[in-house]
């Protein structure tokens, strides 16, 4: 059966039902244009919050832990040997030999490596007292390890060396301790170490958690609020390319024996949530595309209950069961493309007014455009997808007109 | 000896429901090239339900259809197609033009299905046929812009599209005035007089007088059978049925 036959037939039948086969053609367009849009601004939203997160963060963090207790030399020496009730003999904290351990990094990481000296601390002023990370830096490695610099509100790193124990602050924390550059604080240590400090600077992140419970000053202060002089607990890593950061935390942990923890496996929850919330997206978009398919199923039920006298009169001329079932799946297929093309500029125009829309985010108290990704991923899938669920939409019906007897409808006819 | 274009072995049809009966009962028929075979009976007599086993429109519980020599009682659904495409031409009471076509695209229809010849010699076809139907300038026109006999002829032009064997037709004059019945009527008589073999279920008792045999069928079995014309020997001479 000639292809030409039977796209003559199916265009004249969408041809000449102008109404039917708009409606069917809108019913596609609008569930491919807003599943697009669905993609790009629920992609964007995710790209956008683990951006921040790898820029905030750093993408590997070495502290002074180990993931299992260390064996004893004795169980190295002699197989037989079980301990049990092992002394805590108190090791110093901290990395030992970080500069060793950073020059040994260096030589082979595909990135750069910053020491710090973490340790909590309580700041103190005008009588609010809250808990924070303290992080002790060097300005001068901190700049290829983090976005800290380029988060700068007010101050600049490099001040942290200008005054005497210089600290910089989130923007959160320093709207809730009503704290300008210049103030001085106190900041409490574990050890019962109390210190004057100067705010140099305040920084936003993005990230809440960040913003109102992260300090940072130079190594120095926070070695003094551990009362540990020297120490370096922790060893901050960024990568070219954060996506390999798991990989090269294994590494990391198998040359140095300290804890090397990802930026993934410290957000594993976090990725993990997006990973449901990405199935849940995925599962409505497909109940969008499927929805729209509706339309088409209707239509072609609806032609085909028009035509069965046509399916008839074709089927008894000797055009086959199949070819006269291609016809209805053709016009289904001829709709669904008009419609996807329809789809995807309606995606697009949405995707950019969407891109328009400003949201204030209470909390940073900044406003923020909505995060779009725009993939031809997005177009390529969902363009498919409605192919798909136009053919399948059409099938069924057109099978079940193509499977009636032609005798039965002359027969009814006359 | 004349050459079989259709014949019919002991078929049967008959139809399963809450009450079964049966449509044809046991009928063997023969039909020569070239002739023109009526088929009449009361309604509900079992005309059309022959005439639909014959065309392969219908499968016969038992029995045989053989149509140009080839046996059909176990071909597929899609080789009964193919048959029908081929073999047959189909005439039905109501015209059944695709009404979204035009009389030319329609006649072009089981041409183009069948996908053997160029689009040029489909054209000339379909315009020669329609012509020779006295429908030469009514080829762009849809099937509501034709009056009902005008209809008709197309049906017969897209019947002999594909150059059948066997013209099947169902009351094809059913719907039409006098004038219009004795138009398509006569063209079915040059139509087997031209060599093709002409099936026609008819009530009217002096257009199927003007057929080479007719056949009388009560309770779904030949009750009757009546030459005409002047291939009566002949076919009395194939069939074995004279009188």
């Amino acid at each position: 059966m000639t292809t030409n036959l039977l796209l003559s037939i199916a265009w004249t039948h969408v041809s000449t039902r102008v109404r039917q086969t708009l409606v069917g053609m809108f019913g596609v367009a609008m569930g491919v244009g807003f599943t697009i849009m669905m993609a790009g601004l629920m992609q964007g939203s995710q790209i956008d919050f683990l951006r921040q997160l790898v820029d905030t963060m750093p993408h590997i963090t070495i502290n002074d832990e180990r993931r299992s207790v260390p064996s004893q030399p004795a169980e190295q020496e002699y197989a037989a040997v079980a301990m049990s009730n092992v002394a805590n003999v108190n090791p110093r904290p901290g990395i030992r030999y970080p500069d060793a351990v950073m020059a040994s990094l260096k030589s082979w990481l595909p990135g750069d490596v910053a020491p710090s000296a973490r340790t909590t601390a309580i700041i103190d002023h005008g009588g609010g007292r809250i808990g924070v990370t303290l992080t002790g830096i060097d300005p001068r490695f901190e700049v290829h390890v983090s976005k800290l610099a380029s988060q700068m509100r007010e101050g600049q790193l490099s001040d942290l060396s200008k005054a005497a124990n210089g600290i910089i602050i989130g923007l959160a924390l320093a709207e809730k301790l009503a704290v300008k550059t210049g103030n001085t604080v106190v900041l409490a240590g574990g050890e019962g170490t109390q210190i004057s400090a100067t705010v140099v600077g305040i920084f936003r992140s993005g990230l809440k958690r960040v913003d109102e419970g992260q300090i940072y000053s130079l190594v120095g202060l926070a070695q003094t609020l551990m009362g540990q002089n020297g120490i370096i607990n922790e060893l901050r890593l960024r990568l070219n390319d954060p996506l390999i950061a798991q990989k090269v935390a294994t590494q990391v942990e198998a040359q140095t024996g300290y804890k090397s923890v990802s930026w993934q496996e410290a957000n594993s929850d976090l990725l993990s949530s997006f990973a449901t919330r990405d199935f849940i997206v995925l599962t409505v978009m497909g109940a969008m595309l499927l929805s729209s398919s509706f339309a088409t199923y209707n239509i072609i039920s609806t032609i085909t209950h028009e035509k069965r006298h046509d399916i008839a009169i074709m089927k008894s001329l000797g055009m086959r069961e199949a070819s006269v079932r291609r016809i209805f799946i053709l016009e289904s297929m001829m709709m669904g493309s008009v419609g996807i093309l329809f789809g995807w500029i309606l995606g697009y125009l949405l995707c950019y007014a969407w891109s328009k829309i400003t949201i204030y985010n209470t909390l940073t108290g900044a406003t923020v455009p909505l995060s779009i990704y725009y993939s031809p991923m997005h177009y390529v899938a969902t363009g498919a997808i409605a192919t798909l669920c136009c053919a399948v939409a059409a099938f069924f019906p057109a099978r079940k007109a193509t499977r009636v007897h032609p005798v039965e409808i002359i027969r009814g006819a006359s | 000896m004349s050459e079989i274009a259709l014949e019919v072995v002991g078929l049967v049809r008959r139809v399963q429901g809450v009450i079964s009966h049966t449509l044809v009962n046991g009928i063997d028929l023969s039909v020569e090239k070239g002739e023109f075979l009526a088929i009449t009976g009361p309604s509900g007599s079992g005309k059309s339900s022959l005439l639909y086993l014959i065309g392969l429109l219908d499968a016969p519980t038992e029995g045989e259809v053989i149509i140009c020599g080839q046996p059909t009682s176990k071909l597929s659904e899609t080789e009964r197609a193919d048959v029908r495409l081929t073999k047959c031409g189909f005439v039905f009471q109501f015209h059944f033009l695709l009404p979204e076509f035009t009389a030319l695209e329609n006649v072009l229809l089981p041409m183009r299905a069948h996908g053997r010849m160029s689009a040029k010699d489909m054209h000339d076809r379909a315009m020669a046929l329609l012509t020779s139907l006295g429908l030469g300038e009514q080829t762009a026109k849809r099937p509501n812009q034709l009056s009902g006999g005008q209809r008709q002829r197309v049906a017969l032009a897209r019947a002999l599209s594909n150059r059948p064997e066997i013209i099947v037709a169902d009351e094809p004059t059913g719907n039409l005035d006098t004038a219009s019945t004795e138009q398509v009527f006569g063209i079915l008589r040059d139509i087997a007089d031209g060599g093709q073999t002409v099936v026609v279920v008819t009530h009217d008792a002096a257009l199927a007088a003007r057929a080479d045999r007719r056949i009388h069928i009560v309770d779904g079995k030949i009750h009757e059978t009546t030459f005409g014309g002047a291939r009566k020997p002949e076919i009395a001479a194939v069939t074995g049925t004279a009188e």
